[in-house]
């Protein structure tokens, strides 16, 4: 068993990127993701692994060093809020024109604009429909506890360079500010094994120049770069797709959520189980790709399906997709840093689900 | 066995700490522990609180709104919160600056008149262990010697002499806590 500690989800972020073997994280402090920088700082990862850590001037210069660092194969990351997110979306989008491994953590506030410091999940059309320009996908991993915060680290990393792209990590205030028990796994040390024949890490004679950009005036070449870019997410939507079915075996109503919003709703089942409403609870661990066939599958089974969400409804869209009219789908969310309760949702399942 | 917690009070009297105090405790005995604060505007100058969860299980949600136990250091928590504590719960406060004492008769409610005692201690820093002490003699689903360990864990190294200081605050809690209702 690895070292338990009581940790909050951000600190568990931290210390995973530690032990994860990243070579360099650049980011400009924002709050509820502030404790990220503040532990790496107090760790001082140089003398732990020889990990850079660098307070940016601003999240532009902090995304473009991670674009730069990047190109050279090296393990990378960044961390923000949505209003920094959003600041960082230029050089997402080129990272990822680029094919470039890196992290990216969102640990959500209340928006638009500065907003709230409060928790939300109001960016999940930005991070899993593109956020920047250009026809592109980020893999997204949705955590829903501390525990997650530090083993999605090391997956994160695994899966951008095994596609060569951008991951997040989505996350929110809740996850982000609570502290629970998390088990460490062991460092991994810092040199990559991963393919590195595409790094720009200077010419050498044996081989031609490796060059790295997101632009090409030609059409018909930027057309073939964008089907092998397609071809990719949908190699991710047959291998990479994750959730975890709560209670669904005998499941007659069905609730969808992810992060935060699972937890209340994990609690939800047991309520709603109590008062006999036989419910269960689908969770989205990867939002892009998104468990389509599993939520396809459920519909078949259910009388009804609630999505739950902190904000006005967005993940909704894509469960509404995967179900294709199957069975009725409602929504319930709260937005600007509201955070509902567990009965709360239990009440919508009366109302909307069960017709009573 | 599974305990839902939420301590509020003024932001300084250590209202967080003592929750993750209580959560260090729990992780020792092997329990899942969650300890969710607030961290908005209310902190930054006026009333802080977090919910502390300790269970057997997987915990679910660390959002909640009734609970098992309410710990109240102050009017404000002790107006928003008496009505979050389940049917049977448990209430304590502390009577230091309360006007309008707490009226349900369908909890127990007890008093620890911390502040009080921790004025007669060396430092009144001691105030929240003086609280922790009241709860833990009530309920005590972690063992004394384990929130000892607790200390040795949560506090930074060079308030690490303070720690006997905070022994004795905790026993003197025990001491005190007295039953209104």
């Amino acid at each position: 068993m690895g070292e338990l500690r009581l940790m909050k989800g951000n600190e568990a972020i931290a210390e995973a990127a530690i032990r994860a073997g990243c070579d360099a994280y650049f980011g400009y402090p924002i709050t509820p993701q502030s404790e990220i920088m503040e532990y790496l700082a107090a760790e001082e990862p140089h003398k732990r692994t020889g990990m850079v850590l660098l307070q940016a001037e601003s999240e532009l210069a902090a995304i473009n060093m991670v674009y730069g660092a990047a190109g050279t194969g090296k393990k990378v990351m960044t961390t923000s809020s949505g209003p920094g997110i959003s600041l960082k979306q230029e050089g997402i989008s080129y990272i990822a024109g680029a094919e470039l491994p890196c992290l990216v953590v969102n640990v959500m506030r209340g928006g638009p604009g500065l907003g709230t410091i409060q928790p939300s999940q109001s960016d999940y059309f930005q991070a899993t429909k593109g956020g920047g320009h250009g026809d592109y996908h980020l893999l997204v991993l949705a955590p829903a506890s501390v525990q997650e915060m530090s083993d999605f680290v090391p997956l994160a990393f695994d899966l951008a360079f095994k596609y060569r792209n951008p991951v997040m990590i989505l996350s929110d205030g809740v996850i982000g500010q609570m502290m629970e028990k998390v088990e460490l796994f062991e460092p991994r040390p810092r040199n990559t094994r991963f393919d590195q024949s595409w790094v720009t890490t200077g010419k050498t004679p044996d081989r031609e120049r490796n060059v790295i950009s997101s632009l090409d005036l030609d059409p018909a070449r930027m057309e073939r770069h964008n089907y092998d870019l397609q071809a990719k997410y949908l190699k991710m939507k047959d291998k990479e797709v994750r959730y975890e079915e709560i209670e669904c075996d005998d499941a007659e109503y069905l609730l969808i959520a992810f992060g935060s919003a699972s937890r209340i709703c994990q609690k939800t089942v047991k309520l709603a189980r109590q008062k006999g409403l036989k419910t269960g609870l689908l969770r989205p661990m990867t939002l892009f790709p998104f468990p389509e066939k599993i939520i396809s599958k459920l519909a078949e089974k259910v009388k009804g399906i609630l999505t739950v969400e902190l904000n006005s409804g967005q993940m909704v869209e894509d469960v509404r997709l995967a179900v294709n009219g199957k069975v009725r789908v409602d929504f319930y969310g709260r937005m600007g840093g509201m955070i509902p309760t567990p009965d709360e949702v239990l009440k919508e399942i009366e109302t909307k689900l069960t017709g009573g | 066995m599974n305990e839902e917690i939420i301590i509020a009070g003024f932001g300084g009297q250590g209202v967080l700490s003592m929750g993750k105090i209580l959560a260090y405790s729990g992780i020792l005995q092997d329990m899942e522990v969650t300890w969710m604060p607030s961290y908005g505007p209310e902190m930054r100058g006026g009333t802080a609180n977090v919910t502390v969860i300790l269970s057997d299980e997987r915990i679910s949600s660390p959002i909640l709104n009734t609970f098992d136990t309410a710990i109240l250091l102050n009017q404000q928590s002790l107006d928003k919160f008496e009505k979050s504590v389940k049917p049977g719960g448990l209430l304590i406060y502390d009577t230091n600056g309360i006007t309008r004492h707490p009226a349900r008769k369908d909890i127990e409610i007890y008093q620890v008149e911390a502040a009080a005692e921790a004025a007669r201690m060396v430092t009144t820093k001691t105030f929240n262990m003086i609280v922790l002490g009241g709860y833990l003699k009530i309920k005590p689903f972690v063992k004394f010697e384990n929130v000892v360990q607790g200390l040795w864990k949560s506090l930074p190294e060079r308030h690490h002499k303070l720690i006997p200081l905070n022994e004795e605050a905790i026993k003197r809690g025990m001491e005190i806590v007295k039953k209104v209702s």
